[in-house]
């Protein structure tokens, strides 16, 4: 691809069979094995089983952006990437800081009596 | 052509302003791309605080049931293969716009939207066998933010299957233009993006409510 910004089809990304297949084939092993572990309970331990399927998950979403989305740091400049990054770290604090919190605060909140004269 | 003229020098002589005289070359739809991708970023932190809500709320059943009562793996498993195959068969769709084959486009975008309208019937099946049995959105926080996100997704979906069959038309209208290679390179990125958010879906909401 040549480095000129001034003809639109340069930023588009090149097609390719093989990079369809390797990400088709990937995304069904990536899906099969966390559907096989929770149905059969292959691991046992829940925790564990939560935390593999969670690993696939975020293995899958790479494949998914690498051969299907054609993600990489140079397409528009670079700028695809940054953006990706940028909402990766918000969706970061997003999603722990709103777990963290609403945890905590259920934690703490414990089943009260409804008339307070009954506390001690 | 200068892009940039001096200024007339100031009384003091010593300095010189540069302006922008001549608007620089913006191609038409040159940028487009990475508009679009900035929306589904955007997209991307509205599915971020749905799933939030849902981890926040997934437990809080108010003595109705839970995911353990209400998933089918077996539906959701042929669910998530009807998106995949959609995934590929648009990924052939634009290996046959690189090779410039209008038919082979239009007949890849036809498979790829029945697959999606598979996947949206199963999805519809789903909802409705649950309201049937009384897991209605009001009957629970874990329901409520149950069907948000993941009827969030469906209607994603439902436009992504609009604006498929609009991209059909326009294609058996004026074939491969720039302007269609551009929206069917749009629509590639959006149906992708319904798959990666999809991932999230079947494991945090699906197996990980079935394992809890």
């Amino acid at each position: 691809m040549s480095s000129s910004h001034t003809d639109a089809h340069d930023d588009a990304p090149h097609f390719s069979l093989k990079d369809y297949g390797t990400g088709f084939a990937l995304s069904v092993v990536l899906t099969a094995i966390p559907f096989w572990l929770v149905m059969s309970g292959a691991l046992g331990d829940k925790t564990l089983t939560a935390l593999v399927i969670a690993g696939f998950a975020v293995v899958q979403v790479v494949v998914h952006m690498i051969y299907f989305l054609h993600m990489n740091t140079k397409s528009q400049g670079g700028w695809n990437f940054l953006a990706l990054v940028f909402t990766l770290i918000l969706v970061g604090i997003v999603l722990s800081g709103s777990l963290w919190v609403m945890y905590h605060l259920n934690h703490n909140m414990m089943p009260m009596p409804h008339n307070m004269n009954e506390l001690p | 052509m200068s892009k940039h003229q001096f200024a007339a020098p100031q009384a003091g002589g010593l300095t010189a302003q540069y302006f922008d005289l001549d608007e620089h070359d913006h191609p038409e739809g040159g940028s487009t791309l990475l508009g679009f991708w900035i929306y589904l970023m955007s997209d991307c932190l509205i599915f971020a605080m749905l799933f939030a809500a849902y981890g926040v709320l997934g437990g809080n059943y108010a003595a109705g049931p839970g995911p353990k009562d209400l998933f089918e793996l077996p539906l959701v498993a042929i669910n998530t293969a009807m998106l995949l195959f959609s995934s590929i068969t648009y990924g052939f769709a634009m290996i046959a716009m690189q090779r410039g084959r209008v038919a082979g486009v239009q007949g890849w975008l036809l498979v790829t939207a029945l697959f999606g309208a598979a996947f949206l019937s199963i999805e519809l099946y789903e909802f409705s066998h649950l309201i049937a049995d009384g897991a209605t959105p009001q009957r629970s926080a874990f329901l409520s933010a149950f069907f948000t996100l993941v009827g969030t997704h469906g209607l994603h979906v439902t436009f992504g299957l609009i604006w498929l069959g609009t991209l059909l038309v326009q294609l058996g209208q004026s074939g491969l233009t720039e302007a269609n290679k551009r929206r069917l390179l749009c629509l590639s990125m959006f149906w992708h993006f319904l798959d990666v958010v999809w991932v999230g879906v079947f494991t945090f909401v699906y197996l990980m409510g079935t394992l809890r």
